[in-house]
């Protein structure tokens, strides 16, 4: 490993930015793969970064599957989990996914929903969600789930989800809601390709309909989505 | 495993800062249920000094002497290690798995 490779990792982890160190088995070259730009020895294809790309959302480490003589060593930092709605699913969702490894932080302006007797050791935020999105900026590495049911916080939150590369975006409600929903984003601008990018109903369909099942289902969806990108 | 990549790399600059030639170990590919998937690392100084695991304890021996030769000549190895479930028993791995290891020198 080059001193220079070395230095960048060492800069991407300091930064808390996720990187990628690729190998080439043969002779040692290498290249350092952190957010979408490489640098090193190797000559990297669009699709060879895509697949990298994957793998660090993945946490993967191992050879690439476009090319086994490359070797990918993923140095992620932990996903995260944007929950807009300090709801009951969200009282189930919120220590799951942190059991799971995902850094959570859950949204609501409403004080009586989120707060610290509800949701004890966990990440709360009072803002806005649109405010809250800027403030965190979803990265490729994020879910944004909204599960308020309320458009007037829902719906921004989802705006700016879309406007993000977030791996995974998800939306409480039934398809009628949706469609609603698909209306009123359509009416803000928001694309049809980009609307198609949201899970909703939100989770696997796994026939329960408690929250602790519903949230079983969502985190169920958000790990999948994270692994199999071959689906 | 974030964590544990820290601990190697903090490691890996205390042995440069202290003049020592270093290599890292990392598990390439395994077969099998092997103890350490693939992307974990150990870190070797010159002396033979190591941290981290590449496996349960069972390969961390030839492992160590292969980077020392790569600290002393620069070039990378690509290692393989595969344990038949009857010699696993003697070497103290009881998984039959096989692992591949890529070493080389940290400059």
């Amino acid at each position: 490993m080059k001193a220079e490779i070395l230095q960048r990792l060492l800069a991407a982890r300091r930064a808390k930015a996720s990187c990628a160190l690729v190998t080439r088995l043969a002779d040692g070259g290498q290249s350092l793969v952190a957010g979408g730009d490489s640098a090193g020895d190797l000559a990297l294809t669009p699709a060879h970064l895509e697949e990298i790309a994957a793998r660090v959302v993945a946490d993967s480490s191992g050879p690439l599957d476009l090319d086994a003589s490359l070797f990918v060593r993923v140095y992620a930092q932990p996903s995260r989990l944007l929950v807009v709605g300090a709801v009951h699913i969200t009282q189930c969702l919120a220590p799951m996914a942190d059991m799971a490894g995902f850094e959570v932080t859950v949204i609501d302006p409403r004080r009586a929903f989120a707060n610290a007797d509800r949701f004890p050791d966990v990440a709360l935020s009072g803002e806005w969600p649109d405010e809250a999105m800027a403030r965190l900026v979803p990265d490729g590495q994020t879910a944004v789930v909204t599960l308020t049911h309320d458009p007037k916080l829902d719906d921004p939150a989802l705006v700016a989800a879309l406007a993000s590369p977030a791996f995974y975006i998800g939306a409480l409600g039934s398809r009628r809601t949706h469609a609603k929903r698909t209306a009123r984003l359509i009416e803000q601008g928001v694309g049809e390709e980009q609307i198609a990018r949201i899970h909703a109903p939100v989770g696997l369909d796994l026939g329960g309909r408690s929250p602790a099942e519903i949230a079983v289902a969502a985190l169920a969806q958000i790990i999948q989505v994270k692994h199999r990108h071959d689906l | 495993m974030a964590v544990e990549a820290d601990e190697i790399f903090d490691r890996i600059r205390l042995w440069q800062q202290a003049g020592k030639g270093v290599a890292l170990a990392t598990v390439v590919r395994t077969w099998g249920s092997s103890p350490r998937p693939a992307g974990s690392h150990l870190a070797v100084d010159e002396t033979g000094a190591f941290f981290g695991s590449v496996s349960g304890g069972c390969i961390e021996g030839a492992v160590i002497g292969e980077a020392k030769e790569a600290i002393a000549d620069g070039k990378p190895r690509l290692l393989e290690f595969g344990v038949s479930d009857e010699q696993a028993w003697e070497v103290g791995l009881a998984c039959g798995g096989k692992v591949e290891v890529y070493v080389e020198r940290v400059e």
